[in-house]
């Protein structure tokens, strides 16, 4: 991939995000402005902030390098980023609106009338938002090495340090218009050269392979393999090496690998015929965003299925920044038509990374060997087109997945922002807000560097099925169920948002091999979600003396139009 | 239904003494209190947090929680048994992706617009319960 075009489009993003949100700090005057825009953004500019902030690394690049890896099968994730806000829209927007908090703690205070369930929500918050942090830092690292080598820290902090600079001045207002900009940017940066591969496509003769289970090479492709691995085979294969095959050196020459499983070495190069299906190969956790622990092909059962479609239907509603988006809609039912309009907008998205997944599949099936797959989308532009049109588009997906690195860490970093700084830093006010952006990403930024490798999809998994646990009962059994107490809530967020998070680091540490037991540790929403609900009910009505005494008030104003408690009050 | 024929009218009872000088949250026997007409009660109720202020908001968040229940149901209906069909189907790569890639996000945004439409109607029935008699 040529860096010459794609360098200065990223610093282009870069800028233009800084100047998008030069402009907003420049009408972000109040500390009502800078924490939720005065509550006045109105549902169409609100709908493609939401969308743009919530378009992570994970859609932008993830979902074209899962689906090319593993499938269609992994079509299931933007079904289920999609869907989860048919689900929040049908029991939660409208009502969190009216609740008047601002974030997910200030919703457990005002509902239960406790400040021990509110620092329990705050960590949940906290918790999740660095989760889903660490993958957007390591996603724009890995992006930044695949285009110009540099090491793979830097682009990280690139976007760390852009995403404080503009939270911290600007807050609520002028994120707000970054991130309308971002969606915009980013449904361009993906349409385009999606326009153009498929006409390339068509000239081609429209071949229909992409569909053909597994993926086979169209012509003779030479692969190096960047980390060791292990080519899994069904059928014997065969294939010219120059290194190191299951510890016998080769030196260019053709050999027959029989079926079963071989040790690929470091630095070796094959070179497969046309028409030779692409081996499966297993890899170290450490290799990017689309390969996950928990998801080799034969091992994902239905109830893997399942268990990623409710943690995604459920989880979103708890997603730190998703929720603080709400408060800024002027009233409940503008909350409900502006989720409706990001419904639009990101389902809109998602018609496109299956097309890159799919043309990967066909042009650049090697990417599954090298671990770069979640460069499919960076490198398909240069692959099938070529030359400088080639070049130039590949320079606008590169301007397009830094566009998503950096609305959603904004997002998220405004999000645990707010909470660190109303429950952990002493003083409330816009210097200690400053302050929490800082230290919301320090954290992830610090766990980025020094640890590294944690995949993509699973970090992202992970944080979806602790949402799913935790706040989606919080926030259901809040707005709807008059009985909840605070020792439930606080006992089903535990039990619930802490078993998921037990199994997932379980998995991620490698406990136990395989069998119905590890995906059961590695999908654990479709019984954590259950235990969440059930601890939570189960508790309340164990201790119904807990009932806070305002319940029926608050429920009334969840629920009541605005137009009616305005009139009453007045 | 009637409308109050004058604007004046309207506001004279809604901030009108009556409200100011009970107490906020004391149960109030219905219907016998000679300061609040009978046609306005339903608001004075609901702000004032009696129990029959309590049934009126009660019903509408009934009629709120069936509606997000149905569209709840219409989803799982739409979704759950896809993934069956593709384990089931003989030739499903091909059924996946067209569906999953494709078929899907109309719908949803189809189903997020119906209960759009039937949240707001509860809600204008409501308002309309409560300011007429």
């Amino acid at each position: 991939m040529n860096s010459n075009y794609a360098v200065p489009a990223v610093a282009l993003v870069v800028l233009a995000t800084v100047l998008v949100g030069a402009f907003g700090l420049r009408i972000s005057r109040t500390t009502s402005d800078f924490y939720v825009a005065s509550r006045t953004v109105g549902p169409r500019l609100n709908a493609a902030a939401i969308s743009g902030e919530y378009l992570s690394a994970a859609s932008f690049l993830g979902i074209a390098g899962l689906v090319l890896v593993q499938g269609p099968d992994m079509l299931w994730y933007p079904v289920g980023y999609t869907a989860g806000y048919v689900v929040l829209l049908l029991f939660v927007a409208a009502p969190l609106r009216r609740s008047g908090a601002y974030t997910l703690p200030d919703f457990a205070e005002a509902r239960l009338a406790s400040q021990a369930v509110r620092r329990l929500a705050g960590a949940f918050v906290v918790g999740v938002g660095w989760l889903y942090l660490l993958p957007q830092l390591q996603g724009a690292g890995l992006t930044l090495t695949v285009l110009t080598g540099v090491p793979d820290w830097l682009g990280g902090i690139i976007v760390a340090v852009v995403v404080v600079a503009i939270v911290a001045a600007g807050g609520m207002r002028s994120i707000t218009f970054v991130q309308a900009f971002q969606y915009w940017l980013k449904l361009t940066a993906l349409l385009v050269p999606a326009f153009f591969l498929l006409l390339a496509w068509q000239a081609d003769g429209a071949p229909r392979r992409p569909f053909d289970e597994p993926p086979g090479f169209r012509e003779q492709r030479a692969v190096r393999v960047d980390t060791t691995l292990d080519l899994r085979l069904e059928r014997p294969l065969t294939v010219t090496v120059d290194g190191t095959v299951n510890g016998r050196a080769h030196d260019g020459t053709e050999i027959r690998l029989p079926a079963g499983t071989h040790r690929v070495d470091q630095g070796t190069r094959l070179t497969f015929a046309p028409g030779t299906p692409v081996p499966a190969a297993d890899r170290g956790s450490n290799a990017g965003m689309s390969t996950s622990l928990a998801a080799g092909r034969e091992e994902r059962p239905l109830y893997a299925t399942y268990g990623l479609i409710l943690a995604t239907f459920l989880g979103t509603m708890g997603l730190p920044h998703v929720v603080v988006r709400f408060y800024t809609s002027p009233h409940g039912v503008a909350a409900r038509r502006t989720t409706v309009a990001v419904l639009a907008l990101i389902g809109a998205f998602y018609l496109l990374p299956p097309v890159y997944g799919a043309l990967g599949r066909l042009y650049a099936p090697e990417l599954t060997l090298t671990g770069d797959a979640d460069a499919a989308v960076l490198l398909l532009p240069g692959r099938m087109i070529g030359g400088v049109a080639g070049d130039l588009l590949g320079a606008l997906l590169a301007g397009g997945a830094f566009a998503a690195f950096l609305s959603t860490a904004s997002g998220l970093a405004m999000a645990v922002a707010g909470v660190l700084t109303q429950d952990v830093l002493p003083a409330r006010g816009v210097r200690h807000f400053r302050l929490g952006t800082l230290l919301a990403m320090a954290a992830p930024l610090a766990a980025s560097v020094l640890v590294g490798g944690l995949p993509v999809a699973d970090a992202v998994g992970l944080a979806f099925a602790v949402s799913a646990s935790s706040f989606c009962p919080l926030l259901v059994l809040g707005i709807w169920w008059r009985r909840l107490t605070p020792p439930g809530a606080a006992a089903g967020m535990l039990v619930g948002g802490g078993s998921a998070f037990a199994a997932v680091a379980a998995t991620m540490a490698g406990f136990p091999g395989g069998g119905p037991l590890h995906a059961l540790l590695a999908w654990p929403a479709l019984w954590s979600v259950p235990l969440g609900f059930l601890t939570m009910i189960l508790v309340s009505l164990a201790t119904p003396a807990r009932v806070p005494a305002g319940t029926a008030a608050i429920l009334a104003r969840f629920h009541l139009p605005e137009q009616l408690r305005t009139e009453v009050k007045a | 239904m009637t409308v109050p024929n004058s604007p004046a009218d309207r506001r004279v009872v809604v901030t009108g003494p009556p409200r100011r000088t009970l107490p906020h949250a004391r149960p109030r026997p219905r219907g016998r209190d000679p300061h609040t007409p009978g046609a306005y009660r339903p608001r004075t109720e609901i702000a004032e947090q009696t129990t029959l202020g309590h049934t009126y908001v009660r019903s509408l968040i009934r009629s709120q929680l069936r509606a997000a229940l149905t569209g709840c149901a219409v989803l799982a209906l739409l979704i759950g048994p896809l993934p069956l069909v593709f384990a089931a189907a003989p030739n499903a790569g091909r059924l996946q992706w067209l569906v999953l890639g494709f078929c899907l996000y109309a719908p949803l945004v189809l189903l997020a617009h119906w209960y759009v439409r039937r949240a707001e109607r509860n809600e204008r029935d409501f308002v309309r319960l409560v300011e007429d008699r």
